[in-house]
């Protein structure tokens, strides 16, 4: 087993859902797909999604939904089974 | 010679020193946001200083080289990649044919430039390369780089190995002085709304591009009136006015908006100060979160820290030539 963390490029502020009344992308414990969108990042009124990365399994996210991130920050972790 | 965008990056565009003169019509000038480092970059490869570069926000593109070529990074502290491997920034660099650029992650400041000797040859706009993507023209075919974009190269003869000396490169603080000249609107404030505004830090907030840096913090107080003709009804609203590059406006007098090189002409917003020429750079390599002082100065001061600036520039350049 081995934890892969997911950080992001981009700063700006971090989203779980694609829109307000929408579902969240995933949660801890789904399994997930290296390009899957587990988040986005707004910055510049732009929208940039954030992808796994990897196959496996979100153990946690590291950041709240609408918390401010920077580059490099983790935003989830995802247990990799390899 | 060509170069391949095989990802475009952030809001990543072609801009050269700007499209001055035509604010009066409400062209903006564009230009590069951190023009001694897109000056920096240029002399590094051997080109005039109205060369047109590549500029990128917090994520640098990758890109493939169809010839060989000497480029230059220089602006933001990322990581360079050249074939996976590192590379210097602030530094001409010798491409191979296939080579690819590419980028690991921001470590500090907001914007990364990227010249090639012989400048990225797009049509001249009114004088300019620069893209202004609110007017769709300028840059390449009017807009951000796309997956797919090649971009045509001038001919040009740079050197690999100048580098330039560190003391003449920026540093990216999270904390910083950004000085202003107080006006045209600043006394619509209350004594505790100018306090607010200079006695106290801003933060940027995630919105900030080219055209304005939208800081948070504070509230401002305004003085009360009865709102002239013309004017919205809120205190921080104005008859209309011209905007100068570098006002800073209020709307609902919360949230204070520094405008940049592509930023509207004019508008009904008190401005409040106005960042001095020399800061420019500092705003354009500010990654949200930063904290800004604003530090009122004369006019004079001002001028001499254009000076300043100035010389500081020419001093880059003739260290590389």
């Amino acid at each position: 087993m081995a934890a892969h963390q997911v950080q992001t490029p981009l700063p700006g502020v971090f989203y779980r859902r694609p829109a307000p009344d929408q579902p969240e992308y995933a949660a801890p414990g789904d399994s997930v797909t290296s390009d899957q969108t587990i988040g986005l990042v707004e910055v510049m009124k732009q929208f940039a999604e954030i992808k796994a990365g990897v196959n496996g399994t979100i153990t946690s996210f590291e950041v709240d939904n609408e918390g401010v991130i920077g580059p490099g920050d983790v935003v989830a972790v995802i247990e990799t089974g390899a | 010679m060509a170069i391949e965008v095989i990802e475009p990056g952030l809001a990543t565009s072609i801009q050269d020193e700007g499209r001055p003169g035509y604010y009066n019509v409400g062209v903006p000038p564009s230009g590069a946001l951190d023009l001694y480092s897109a000056a920096a970059a240029n002399a590094l490869v051997g080109n005039a200083p109205s060369a047109a570069v590549i500029e990128s926000a917090y994520m640098g593109p990758k890109l493939r080289f169809t010839e060989p070529a000497v480029i230059a990074v220089t602006g933001a502290d990322i990581p360079v990649l050249v074939n996976g491997q590192s590379a210097p920034r602030w530094e001409s660099l010798d491409l191979n044919a296939g080579d690819e650029l590419s980028f690991e992650i921001l470590a500090g400041g907001a914007r990364i430039y990227i010249a090639v000797a012989g400048g990225i040859d797009v049509p001249l706009v009114l004088g300019s390369r620069s893209l202004y993507a609110l007017g769709a023209f300028g840059g390449f075919q009017g807009r951000a780089l796309q997956t797919g974009d090649v971009l045509p190269v001038g001919a040009g003869s740079g050197r690999p190995g100048l580098s330039v000396p560190e003391a003449l490169r920026p540093e990216f603080p999270k904390e910083l002085d950004v000085r202003i000249v107080l006006g045209l609107y600043d006394y619509r404030l209350t004594d505790e709304g100018m306090s607010a505004l200079v006695d106290r830090p801003w933060q940027l907030s995630p919105v900030a591009d080219r055209i304005g840096f939208r800081y948070a913090g504070n509230a401002l107080q305004w003085k009360e009136r009865e709102q002239p003709f013309g004017a919205g009804s809120d205190p921080s609203n104005i008859t209309d006015a011209g905007y100068p590059v570098g006002s800073i406006q209020v709307p609902g007098g919360i949230e204070p908006i520094i405008l940049h090189r592509d930023a509207v002409s004019g508008g009904g917003y008190a401005q409040v100060g106005t960042v001095i020429s020399a800061d420019m750079d500092v705003v354009a390599q500010s990654a949200p979160g930063t904290l800004a002082h604003f530090v009122p100065v004369t006019l004079e001061e001002a001028l001499e820290a254009r000076a300043a600036a100035k010389a500081r520039r020419a001093e880059m350049i003739a260290a590389l030539s």
